[in-house]
């Protein structure tokens, strides 16, 4: 373990140090510190483009870190409370995947809930593994999924004792947590492992007053979105596991997928992210924490929208909940959250995170403003002055369980035909479906395609979600296994 | 003996206004921006927020009377006013002149700001002693989020369009004042000056936000020297009255309210824009 303290940034520090030895460049990238692009400089800045730089002896090199970046993946490992941390440079998404091919063979068994994000599915199709679906509860009123009930877990667990790994949302894009120590114990005791989605926990690991974080909670590996709350790139995280003797065989299997020419960008901003909520954390998330009870207040006192806190947390589907999260119910101003999320950007130049039938969700993270949040409220109030209505004729979020005919892998590499979307009932998809924003898929390679599914799509295409997934990008056709139906 | 010392207002990166000072009054940084005042020969005291200059002693008055008597001789009945920015005092220095205003509300985010007018620029300030006006320190956007058909008249007194009052400048605002006003009521907002590219801008957006709003939205102008291009526009909004078909002239000058640049004479004058400002108006309605 690296003896350097939390006020440094290795990574940062080596760029420096790079940029005053003024470096004649010959080799990658051709743009040689900008001069071959100028309008690229003239977008991004000379700093910027300055240290988009290759890997060399002075800057070490991802693939096979042995200086800064081993010591930049030591002091976040700390920072995290985990036995190694890697740098990431293909998103969470790459994390995900890296978790499950770590674990998972073909044929192996993985827990899961239904609602993971489409990268943990891709995962399934990418090396074979077949997923047994523990469904969510669903909050009826509120229209959105939940966490993993503990004796759901438990029982996927007995009836599939083969199964290798259980995997966990901590928390969803919504902020929902399931008893996460409780499943590691259970999980654990079944000598399988337990993997953590923490896209949308970074905080965790830093706030106070805030869901277990999957490290503490004993959980084996756990993919960190640092871009997402902790304020790095796009594109950049952090990979945690929780035993120092895994590190090898993880990084083999990181570099199965992960680039060899590593963004020197996205790496600093890891580093420097990192020094950031080691040393201010605690802080910074509480203020995030005080701004969001404040908007929450704010947009229930207008009336017709309910912005939910930590009063919806009941012990099991909700063990507990993210505060940092904004979420608004939006149906009972006759309003779909993807509605007052595209009238919140056309009309008042703000955007949000997502809106799905039922409810939209504004991030809240270290770099709010008070102000600015009273123009997200203000606005609310504006949204719901001119444009409410009934709520007659109002769809909420139905949770469709699937129904898991083939595993994504052998659905998605099998012959297929392209099929009008109504004449798809009852045929298996080879494909994904799903509102992105939040990618939690509607359908999945593998699953038979019911009558629910279709009413489903039409009506979230007819709201307006942006649905993603399918070669035919219109969705009016899907693809499905040819010939015969299963 | 005579300082060296200029203070340069940067109106377009290319284009600066430069101004001799004798003395630096005061500098401070409250919660919400750095305030400065500065005094000097040509324009008095100069009330400077993070590095732009808000008001001069010398050119105030074309300000402040022009946000204020346009729409008091139009409306023929204001009893309740609400001031939105303004902690200089400008705007209700002018309002306290009619009797007939039963209460003003001025709303100002910073009160450091409110304080150091007080003591630096008290001929402007003192008017927020008066008996009819509330002072409520609070961000205007949260302020009128929850109120409904109280006002006759609102003044938007908000600085520029990237710093603290931003909030100000925005749709969600100009629908809660829509709705914060009674249902003849007028809202009266600065407009930016229509010359500079960026301002321009500015002022298509704004006023393409306020037409939103209001049924009736017309534009006016100012000459204000110390203010980029010099050349100045306000907006007019309201939801019953026209401001030229409805100005009570011969009423308003029975008041005898003195002004130094406001007469019902130059009223009528002010809503006839440059050919260009027109055009550039009419883009967006």
């Amino acid at each position: 373990m690296t003896d350097l303290s939390q006020d440094r940034a290795p990574i940062y520090e080596a760029l420096e140090r790079f940029r005053r030895m003024r470096v004649v460049p010959f080799d990658v990238p051709g743009h040689k510190h900008g001069r071959g692009n100028p309008e690229l400089v003239e977008l991004l800045g000379s700093r910027c483009v300055g240290i988009d730089v290759n890997s060399m002896k002075p800057l070490d090199n991802l693939c096979h870190p042995i200086s800064v970046i081993r010591e930049s993946e030591e002091l976040a490992a700390q920072a995290f409370g985990a036995a190694h941390a890697f740098l990431m440079v293909g998103g969470t998404t790459s994390c995900v995947q890296s978790m499950i091919l770590s674990v998972c063979k073909r044929g192996d068994k993985i827990i899961l809930p239904r609602n993971v994000h489409r990268s943990a599915i891709n995962a399934l199709v990418l090396c074979g593994a077949k997923p047994v679906y523990v469904n969510p509860e669903v909050d009826t009123e509120l229209g959105i999924s939940l966490g993993m009930k503990l004796n759901q877990v438990k029982k996927a667990i007995e009836e599939n004792p083969d199964a290798v790994a259980v995997f966990v949302n901590n928390p969803t894009y919504y902020g929902i947590c399931s008893d996460l120590k409780s499943i590691v114990q259970i999980a654990h005791g079944a000598g399988m492992k337990v993997l953590a989605d923490e896209a949308h926990g970074t905080h965790f690991y830093f706030g106070d007053n805030l869901p277990i974080c999957a490290m503490k909670a004993g959980a084996d590996m756990s993919s960190v979105s640092m871009h997402k709350s902790g304020g790095s790139l796009t594109q950049s995280s952090f990979l945690l596991i929780n035993n120092a003797e895994d590190e090898g065989y993880v990084r083999q299997i990181i570099n199965l997928t992960q680039t060899t020419s590593a963004s020197y960008l996205l790496l600093s901003s890891l580093d420097i992210s990192r020094r950031n909520l080691a040393l201010r954390g605690k802080e910074e998330f509480a203020r995030v924490t005080e701004l969001a009870d404040y908007a929450r207040d704010e947009i229930n006192k207008i009336g017709g929208y309910t912005a939910f806190g930590r009063e919806i947390v009941n012990g099991e589907s909700i063990f507990d909940f993210d505060v940092t999260k904004l979420s608004v119910h939006t149906l009972n101003i006759g309003l779909a959250g993807i509605e007052v999320y595209d009238i919140l950007r056309d009309e008042y130049d703000i955007q949000i995170e997502f809106g799905d039938l039922g409810n939209c969700l504004a991030y809240l993270s270290i770099g709010d403003r008070k102000q600015d949040v009273e123009r997200l409220v203000s606005a609310f109030a504006e949204v719901k002055r001119r444009f409410s209505k009934g709520r007659a004729g109002m769809l909420t979020q139905e949770y469709i369980p699937p129904k898991v005919v083939l595993t994504p892998q052998a659905s998605f590499y099998a012959d297929k035909e392209e099929l009008e979307l109504d004449k798809t009932v009852g045929r298996v998809c080879t494909e994904f479906v799903m509102c992105y924003p939040p990618g939690i898929p509607i359908l999945a390679p593998g699953e038979e395609i019911t009558p629910d599914i279709i009413d489903y799509i039409k009506y979230a295409k007819e709201k307006g979600c942006s649905m993603t997934g399918p070669e035919d990008p219109r969705i009016e056709k899907l693809n499905v296994i040819a010939g015969t139906i299963y | 003996m005579e300082m060296d010392m200029w203070f340069s207002d940067e109106h377009t990166p290319d284009v600066s206004l430069r101004i001799r000072i004798d003395k630096q009054l005061f500098s401070g940084e409250s919660e919400y921006q750095r305030i400065d005042v500065l005094d000097s020969r040509e324009f008095g005291k100069i009330l400077v927020v993070d590095g732009d200059l808000m008001i001069t002693e010398k050119d105030e008055f074309i300000y402040h009377e022009m946000m204020t008597h346009v729409p008091m001789a139009v409306h023929p009945a204001v009893r309740r006013v609400l001031v939105i920015g303004g902690g200089d005092g400008g705007v209700v220095r002018e309002l306290i002149k009619y009797d007939e205003i039963e209460s003003i509300d001025c709303v100002e985010i910073d009160p450091l700001l409110i304080k150091v007018c007080a003591k630096y620029l008290p001929e402007l300030a003192c008017s927020l002693n008066d008996d009819r006006v509330s002072v409520i320190i609070e961000d205007g956007l949260k302020f009128i989020r929850s109120r409904s058909d109280e006002y006759d008249l609102i003044i938007i007194d908000s600085p520029n369009p990237f710093g603290a009052g931003e909030g100000l400048f925005t749709k969600e605002f100009y629908g809660n004042c829509y709705n914060a006003l009674h249902e003849d009521g007028i809202m009266i907002n600065q407009h930016e000056s229509p010359f500079y590219q960026e301002e321009a801008f500015q002022c298509q957006r704004m006023h393409k936000r306020i037409l939103d709003s209001f049924p009736i939205s017309r534009i006016y102008q100012a000459h204000i020297p110390s203010y980029p291009s010099g050349h100045w526009l306000f907006g007019f909004a309201s939801k019953k009255y026209h401001p030229i078909d409805d100005l009570n002239d011969a009423e308003w000058k029975m008041k005898g309210i003195r002004t130094r640049y406001y007469l019902p004479r130059i009223h009528k004058g002010v809503f006839a824009l440059p050919a260009y400002v027109e055009e550039l108006v009419k883009d967006v309605e």
